[in-house]
C-alpha cells in the first residue's frame, strides 16, 4: 500500500507552482507556505513521476489488512443472465472469455444460474464450456428481485469460493454485481473492455478511466472474489464444444433467504425495437453535424448502406437523438461489420462502445481527432462534401447493377 | 418525507489526455459542473417534496470546490447541502466511496429515501448507489423511471430492465438510482441564489465526524482495487489514410465499400 508523502522542506514556491500546474485533477494547492493535497486526488501518481524530484514521494505503509489466501479461491464464475431460462448472449461471451482466462491458471469455469424451472436451460450451458453450473432453482426466484438474488449469489460465493466473477453489464448485472461485491467487501470494476489473467490468479481489468482518453489497468491484489462487469458485444461468444463434460450442481438456499421486502407487482414487456447493438451496419454521427436538419443527410447515407443510424453522447444531450441510439460507455456497445462515423471525434468512452467493429470508416475535419487512431479508413475532410458524393455513388452503383 | 439526494461535481469537459511529449496527464479547461444525471435525481426529490412535504438534503463527496454543486442543488430548491471532504478520502474506489458516503448518510439522521443519478460522466461506473444501499442495509433499485403512491411506509416504482419494465412495491427507507431523462430538471432560481447565505445552508463533514473513523477504511487504503498503470488507448495499426480532394476521397472509399461487398 502506497501513500503520497509531501516533503515541505523541498516544497519551494517554484516546486509548488510546478506541481499545481502538473496535477490534472487540481488537487494540489499551497496554503500558508504549505503544500497540500486535497480530496480531489485520484492517486494517478503524476506528481511523483513527473514533478520536481523528492517533493512528493510514494511512501509504503504497512498494509494492516490480513493477507488473503489466494489458494483458497479458485476458478472463474460467470453469472448467467436469463429470463425464464432464455439465456442472454452476454453470458456466452463471458463463458468464452472465462475459458480463455483459465488456460493461464488451469482452474475451472463455473456458471451461476438463479431462477425457477431452469434445469434444462442450465444444461445447455455445459456445451459452452462450463465445468460446473450451479443452480438455485426455486419458485420465489422466478423473476429478478434484488434481495433473494443477492442472497443466492452470496451463498454461492461463500460455499464455492470462486477467485473471479464476471457479470454482464446489463441493467440487472449492473444492479446486482455492486450489491454483492459490497456485501463481500471486495472490489468491482465496471465495464471492462479487456481482461487478462496473471499466474497468481490476479485478474487484470482494463477500462477507460478518469473520464478521458486514458485507459487504466486495475487489479484487486488482496481481496477475493474479484468482481467485474463486461458489456454485451465486447467479447466473442464461446464456441460450443462437441462433448460437454461439465455437470449441473443444484444448490440449496434456506427459505428465509428467499424472501424479499420488495414486491414485484407487474411486468410489462417492452415493444421489440431494433437495438443498435444488433445492427450489422451503422452510420454514427457526432458533433461535426451542424444542425438537427442535417441528420437527414446521415439518414440518407444509412438508407443507402442499409444501416442503422446511431450517435454520440453530445447528440443525445442536445436532444437530437433518443438515448437508445447512443454508442459508448453510457450508451450501447456495438460490434458491427461496418460502422461509418461522421463528425465523431472519438472520445475513449465512445470508442469503448464500437472499437471491436470489423470495419471502421471515419470522416472528420480534424486530422488530430482520436477517432482516426482506431479507424481502419480515415477520411480527413468535410462530411458535407464527402457524404452527398458518396450517397450519389452508391445510388449510381445500385442502378447500374440492375 | 426526508430525502437525501446525492450529487457529484464532474469536469466540464471530458478531454483528459496523456501528453505524448511529457507523458503527463493534461486536462483541457478547468471548469466543472454538476454531473448531468444527478439533475434528474434532484428534480425528482423536489417534486416528491412538493407532493408529500418534508425536506431535500443534498449530499456530495469531493474537494472543497464541490460546494458549488451543493449550492446549485440549493438554488434549484434543496433545503441544505452537506459536503463530505477529507484528504483521507483521496484515491477512493467504488467500495471505499460508497462506504464514505454511507457513513455521511448515517450522520445526517433519519431519512426516508436516498436518490442518486444513474452514473457520473467522469467515473462512468454506475455502481456507487447500489453499494451504498448495501452498506446501509436498505433495498435499492436502479434505472428508476418514476416513484408513486408513497404511503404507509411503502411506495411504488417503475424500473427499466433491459427487456421489460417492472412495477415494484418497495419499503421506506430505500435507495433509488434514477434513470436519465425521466423528468425535466428545473433551472437554478436566481432569487434563491440572491437570498441564500452559503454558511446557513452548507456544512462539511470530515473523517473525524464519522462513526467509523478508522483511516484504513477510507481513500486509497480502503480500496480493494488499485490502478496498476494508466496508458493511452491502443492505436489501430492497419489503417489507411484516404487523402486528396473530396471527390478522390469518395471515389476511393466507394471502391473499398464495393470491394468489401458493403454496397
Amino acid at each position: 500500500m502506497d501513500v503520497l508523502k509531501i516533503s515541505q522542506e523541498k516544497a519551494t514556491e517554484e516546486a509548488a507552482e510546478a506541481l499545481i500546474k502538473l496535477c490534472p485533477f487540481g488537487a494540489i494547492s499551497r496554503k500558508d507556505g504549505k503544500l497540500e493535497i486535497s480530496a480531489a486526488c485520484r492517486m494517478c501518481r503524476m506528481c511523483v513521476r513527473k514533478g520536481p524530484a523528492g517533493v512528493i514521494t510514494l511512501e509504503s505503509v504497512e498494509d494492516r489488512r490480513p493477507k488473503v489466501d489466494k489458494e483458497e479461491w479458485k476458478g472463474i464464475a460467470v453469472f448467467v443472465e436469463h429470463r425464464d431460462g432464455e439465456i442472454h448472449n452476454v453470458t456466452k461471451e463471458l463463458l468464452g472469455k472465462a475459458r480463455e482466462l483459465t488456460k493461464v491458471t488451469g482452474q475451472p469455469v463455473y456458471a451461476l444460474m438463479i431462477g425457477s424451472g431452469i434445469k434444462k436451460s442450465a444444461e445447455s450451458l455445459l456445451k459452452y464450456g462450463a465445468d460446473k453450473v450451479f443452480t438455485y432453482d426455486y419458485p420465489e426466484l422466478k423473476d429478478f428481485l434484488m434481495e433473494p438474488y443477492a442472497n443466492a449469489f452470496e451463498d454461492f460465493i461463500r460455499k464455492e469460493k470462486p477467485s473471479a466473477i464476471l457479470v454482464g453489464a446489463t441493467n440487472i448485472g449492473r444492479s446486482l454485481a455492486p450489491r454483492v461485491a459490497s456485501r463481500m467487501r471486495t472490489g468491482l470494476t465496471a465495464d471492462c473492455t479487456k481482461l487478462l489473467m496473471k499466474e497468481n490468479t490476479d485478474l487484470v481489468q482494463i477500462r477507460p478511466a478518469f473520464g478521458g482518453n486514458i485507459m487504466a489497468q486495475i487489479i484487486t491484489t488482496n481481496n477475493r472474489p474479484q468482481f467485474c462487469t463486461v458489456r454485451y458485444k465486447i467479447f466473442e461468444q464461446a464456441k460450443p464444444v462437441e462433448h460437454p463434460s461439465g455437470e449441473i450442481v443444484p444448490m440449496e438456499l434456506p427459505e428465509e433467504k428467499r424472501r424479499s421486502s420488495v414486491k414485484l407487482l407487474k411486468i410489462e414487456e417492452k415493444p421489440k425495437e431494433m437495438d443498435i447493438s444488433e445492427a450489422g451496419v451503422i452510420v454514427a454521427v457526432g458533433r461535426g453535424l451542424k444542425s438537427p436538419a442535417d441528420i437527414e443527410l446521415a439518414k440518407k447515407l444509412a438508407d443507402a448502406l442499409g444501416a442503422q443510424l446511431a450517435c454520440t453522447r453530445p447528440m443525445v444531450e442536445k436532444g437530437w437523438f433518443d438515448p437508445k441510439k447512443q454508442i459508448g460507455l453510457s450508451g450501447r456497445t456495438v460490434n458491427a461489420k461496418l460502422i461509418v462515423t461522421l463528425g465523431v471525434s472519438g472520445s475513449v468512452q465512445f470508442a469503448a462502445g464500437m472499437r471491436n467493429s470489423e470495419c471502421i470508416v471515419s470522416v472528420n475535419s480534424d486530422p488530430e481527432a482520436p477517432i482516426f487512431n482506431i479507424a481502419h479508413y480515415c477520411l480527413c475532410g468535410d462530411l458535407y462534401e464527402i457524404v452527398p458524393k458518396l450517397i450519389e455513388k452508391i445510388r449510381e452503383g445500385a442502378e447500374n447493377a440492375v | 418525507m426526508e430525502i437525501i439526494v446525492c450529487v457529484k461535481q464532474v469536469p466540464g469537459t471530458n478531454k483528459v489526455e496523456i501528453d505524448p511529449v511529457t507523458g503527463t496527464l493534461k486536462r483541457e479547461g478547468v471548469e466543472s459542473k454538476m454531473n448531468p444525471c444527478d439533475l434528474f435525481a434532484v428534480e425528482t426529490a423536489l417534486r416528491l417534496r412538493e407532493e408529500y412535504g418534508g425536506h431535500v438534503h443534498a449530499l456530495s463527496m469531493g474537494p472543497g470546490q464541490a460546494k458549488a454543486v451543493l449550492l446549485e442543488a440549493v438554488y434549484m430548491g434543496a433545503d441544505d447541502g452537506t459536503l463530505v471532504s477529507d484528504r483521507a478520502f483521496a484515491g477512493a474506489d467504488v467500495l471505499s466511496t460508497s462506504r464514505t458516503i454511507s457513513q455521511a448518510v448515517k450522520k445526517l439522521g433519519k431519512y426516508d429515501l436516498i436518490l442518486c443519478g444513474k452514473q457520473t460522466t467522469d467515473g462512468d461506473t454506475a455502481q456507487v448507489g447500489a453499494e451504498m444501499a448495501e452498506w446501509l442495509g436498505i433495498p435499492h433499485a436502479n434505472n428508476v423511471m418514476s416513484i408513486e403512491e408513497v404511503k404507509e411506509g411503502k411506495f411504488r416504482v417503475r424500473v427499466n430492465l433491459d427487456s421489460c419494465i417492472t412495477t415494484q412495491e418497495m419499503p421506506l427507507p430505500s435507495l433509488l438510482c434514477m434513470d436519465a431523462d425521466v423528468v425535466t430538471p428545473r433551472l437554478p432560481s436566481y432569487r434563491r441564489k440572491k437570498g441564500t447565505e452559503e454558511g446557513a445552508v452548507l456544512k462539511v463533514l470530515t473523517l473525524s465526524d464519522f462513526e467509523d473513523h478508522d483511516k484504513a477504511h477510507y481513500g486509497l487504503s480502503g480500496s480493494p482495487t488499485q490502478v496498476e498503470r494508466i496508458f493511452e488507448p491502443e492505436k489501430n495499426v492497419s489503417r489507411e489514410n484516404i487523402t486528396g480532394s473530396a471527390e478522390e476521397q469518395t471515389e476511393r472509399l466507394y471502391g473499398i465499400l464495393k470491394q468489401r461487398k458493403f454496397v
